[in-house]
């Protein structure tokens, strides 16, 4: 760590952070130091408890345990006025910014500068106090720009401006180049150069390794909530970072098809769906084959999920389910069919959170469960206890409130719901989104079991290594179209990607 | 029976007691027979409002539908010598109609529960004065109705009808609620409207089914009142109910955002709102604080119920993060796991 040459000194320090919410564990003892100018990357999956890490520091979430040294003084009770008076900055992932502002009134928004007896917004001073704050994180636009007209990566460097007009010390990107296009994340890069030169010291959040090798000083990684290993300087490498994040080769998750792809379970000829009237979908899952479906974000993946789900609607085309026609109006008609859908979002889709989790496993088939309208407690207890043993649902009761569960077993309750019941198709939708790496694990191991008795599989995923790792073939959807499919020896991150964007 | 309804009923058995020791004449066979019939009365269009806020929703037409049903009832009897049992059918008909009304604006249109029913409220009321010209609505003087009167007004070991037509309604819709798969999926939805969408519940019909529940047990209250008034004041008759069994329900421990809530609860936090009705007469405040009253004691109970819980999910919360740190000393949970890892 810092050694008495060092000329570095830690300007933060985070002792044993733990915090736990109802019955959830987001943080358990995490310890990190912050050096004064220099480019802390902290990694870790969706789940890992970056944002909770994120929210502490912020002071909008107040730890379980653990202290907060700033400057060698100790704080307990870290508000958001602590947090703001010791200089921690936020550019996050959706702009904090008002479009119906200037660029000067959005920086000084809550502390604007007043004049005269009646106390009035001094609208002059505020544009001459921005300008040379603009000039320093190289923005090319004026102070009295309507913020409605910049672009993404313009509002970004307003609000790196913004943290600089605070004096931040520290400043926090949250996925900064997620909309960015190469070239404005090239700019980004050497903002971030002059603010570490300045001895400012930037905690850099982001899923894209290779920009934390180009920046990083240092890389801070968290898994299921706690400190994964840290690397320094010479030691930051692709690998070596995904090795942190998931706490083991990736190929070890994965298990091969036992058998040749058979039989067309559904089939998709011709078909429109009203979210893009215009797109033609033609495309086929296969009796054991998990059938990956990659795309940009927006590419229509989900809306398509959705129209074969009943949610939306099928304008025209054929789809045909074993054989015969099927056609959902509602997801009542396609849980009838056998076709059932694992939502994108757990939260809103998935669950019931307040509800109990065997409330939840047999919401989708209450009548099993019930004699003559009336719902049998031990039936549904028995059903969803019969679950819980199949998955590995970690949980002391099923009797408990579903919100209580973590993310991934969360998730093993939306598949238990189906599961219970009689699949012809499940279709999963970023099925491992926000979990942990054991829990993924027994779903990729859930889907290929799927596969293995006969249930068509169709896995919708933003996540490369997965759709790679886990799909036996993989369509690429792009405009709402097949772009392409790409069969196991053609995977590769080049192909999938060529395809979704449709360049060469 | 829960936790919250037990705290209710304790909290009724204080009052009460307290009551009884400044004024005995609490307990005694004439007040306990006007409260019960009260309680019954107000009790049975608190549990109809119960399965709407179950959905998320509200009825703000309670009110208006018990003076425009009232009316019509008691000019079909009275002025129109419609057979009671016939005229009680119409009631109950046009009740399920304006229920289905509501509830197919809601769902159907997805207009806001509370717009919806502030329209009806507004506009049955404005109905029951144009019919009758701002006339009060009578019996023919003298004119009885055994059969119906026994049924609505009579009274069974000294109990009141109107009591026990809310014990057999509240059982009913006690199964409904609680042990049916009906009752699961309204629950469902009101916690979780998309979620139960995507679990292929039919949720429209669902939301829809709970506002003509509400408005047929309204109309069966609009009798029940008719037949207590005798005579239907339209512009008065019933104003603020909806209020009353809003109050009830909140009080019983339904939230407003859905999905929560118990039939016994909503029939306890009747009971409580008609005892601290008493408790103004009998201990001799002006009838005129009557709503402070009650408007405090709804206030300190729903705020007593929510810092309870609040304090029960910090302990929770704790407890979690203790069970954790005793665990933590073995070897991070992801490596133990079974699959994989043979690298």
């Amino acid at each position: 760590m810092m050694t008495k040459e060092d000329p570095k000194r830690p300007l933060l320090v985070l002792e044993n952070i733990s915090k736990a919410y109802t019955g959830v564990v987001a943080l358990c003892n995490v310890s990190i130091t912050v050096m004064a100018g220099e480019v802390l990357a902290l990694i870790g999956e969706n789940g890992a408890g970056k944002s909770t890490l994120m929210k502490i520091l912020g002071g909008v979430v107040q730890p379980s345990s653990g202290h907060i040294i700033i400057d060698d003084v100790r704080c307990d009770g870290f508000s958001v006025t602590e947090s703001q008076s010791a200089g921690i900055a936020f550019v996050h992932q959706e702009l904090n910014v008002f479009d119906n502002l200037d660029v000067a009134a959005n920086m000084f928004l809550g502390r604007e500068i007043r004049k005269g007896f009646l106390r009035l917004l001094d609208v002059k001073a505020m544009r001459a106090a921005a300008e040379p704050l603009l000039r320093r994180v190289g923005a090319t636009f004026e102070a009295d720009t309507p913020v409605a007209a910049l672009s993404l990566a313009e509002r970004q460097l307003l609000e790196i401006a913004k943290a600089l007009s605070i004096k931040a010390r520290i400043i926090i990107m949250d996925e900064p180049t997620s909309s960015l296009t190469l070239s404005e994340t090239k700019t980004l890069m050497s903002v971030v150069a002059s603010l570490k030169a300045e001895g400012i010291a930037v905690i850099y959040i982001s899923h894209r390794l290779s920009e934390i090798e180009e920046c990083a000083d240092r890389v801070f990684a968290l898994r299921d909530g706690k400190a994964a290993g840290e690397l320094c300087r010479s030691e930051i490498h692709h690998d070596a970072m995904i090795r942190m994040m998931i706490g083991r080769d990736l190929h070890s998750l994965y298990s091969p098809p036992s058998r040749p792809a058979g039989r067309s379970i559904l089939s998709l000829r011709s078909v429109r769906t009203r979210a893009r009237p215009r797109a033609l979908v033609d495309f086929d899952i296969h009796d054991g084959e998990i059938l990956g479906m990659a795309g940009l974000v927006g590419a229509g993946r989900t809306e398509l999920a959705e129209a074969i789900f009943g949610i939306d609607a099928i304008v025209e085309g054929q789809i045909t389910l074993a054989g015969k026609p099927f056609r959902a109006a509602s997801p009542h008609d396609a849980i009838q069919a056998g076709v059932y859908l694992v939502p994108e979002d757990r939260k809103r889709t998935g669950l019931v959170l307040e509800a109990a989790i065997c409330e939840n496993i047999c919401l989708a088939d209450l009548a099993a469960v019930s004699r003559n309208g009336l719902v049998s407690q031990s039936a549904v207890k028995a059903r969803a206890e019969d679950q819980r043993i199949k998955l590995g649902i970690r949980t002391t009761d099923v009797m408990r409130r579903t919100a209580e569960l973590s993310g991934g077993n969360q998730q093993k309750v939306v598949l238990g719901k189906w599961l219970s019941m009689r699949p012809a198709l499940v279709i999963f939708d970023e099925p491992t989104r926000g979990i942990d790496v054991a829990s993924k694990a027994e779903i990729y191991r859930l889907m290929r079991a799927l596969t293995n008795a006969g249930v068509g599989v169709l896995m919708i995923s933003s996540d490369m290594e997965e759709v790679i790792g886990v799909s036996d073939r993989i369509v690429v959807l792009r405009e709402g179209e097949i772009a392409g499919s790409l069969s196991r020896p053609e995977f590769s991150e080049h192909n999938v990607l060529k395809l979704a964007v449709g360049a060469n | 029976m829960h936790k919250k309804d037990l705290g209710l009923a304790v909290l009724i058995i204080i009052v009460g007691t307290v009551v009884y020791l400044r004024n005995p004449l609490f307990l005694s066979p004439i007040n306990l027979g006007n409260t019960a019939n009260l309680i019954g009365l107000f009790g049975l269009f608190a549990i109809g409002q119960g399965f709407v806020i179950m959905t998320g929703g509200i009825d703000l037409s309670v009110g208006s539908m018990i003076a425009l049903l009232g009316v019509l009832f008691v000019d079909m009897v009275g002025k129109f010598g419609v057979p009671w049992p016939v005229a009680i059918l119409a009631v109950l008909v046009i009740g399920t109609l304006l229920g289905l009304a509501h509830g197919l604006l809601i769902t159907k249109l997805k207009m806001q529960p509370f717009v919806v029913t502030l329209c009806g409220l507004l506009i049955y009321r404005g109905a029951a004065r144009g019919y009758t010209g701002e006339a009060t609505a009578g019996f023919p003087f003298g004119t009885r109705y055994p059969a119906l009167e026994w049924l609505t007004i009579g009274r069974t070991f000294g109990v009141p009808h109107s009591f026990y037509a809310m014990i057999v309604i509240g059982i009913i819709c006690w199964f409904l609620l609680h042990r049916s798969v009906f009752g699961r999926h309204l629950q469902a939805v009101g916690k979780n409207e998309d979620a139960a969408r995507y679990s292929g519940i039919r949720t429209g019909f669902v939301i829809t089914t709970a506002y003509v529940i509400c408005a047929v047990l309204t109309a069966v209250a609009a009798v029940y009142f008719a037949m207590f008034t005798r005579s239907v004041q339209p512009s008065s008759h019933g104003n603020f109910y909806e209020l009353y069994a809003i109050a009830a329900a909140v009080l019983g421990g339904f939230s407003l955002r859905g999905g929560e809530g118990s039939i016994i609860g909503v029939v306890l936090g009747a009971v409580l709102l008609q005892e601290l009705q008493n408790l103004v007469n009998l201990l001799g405040i002006p009838s005129s604080l009557n709503f402070a009253v009650m408007g405090t004691v709804i206030l300190a109970g729903v705020l007593a119920d929510q810092q309870f819980n609040r304090y029960r999910a910090k302990r929770r919360a704790a407890m979690a993060l203790g069970i954790l740190n005793r665990q933590a000393s073995p070897p991070p949970q992801a490596d133990s796991y079974p699959s994989g890892h043979h690298n």
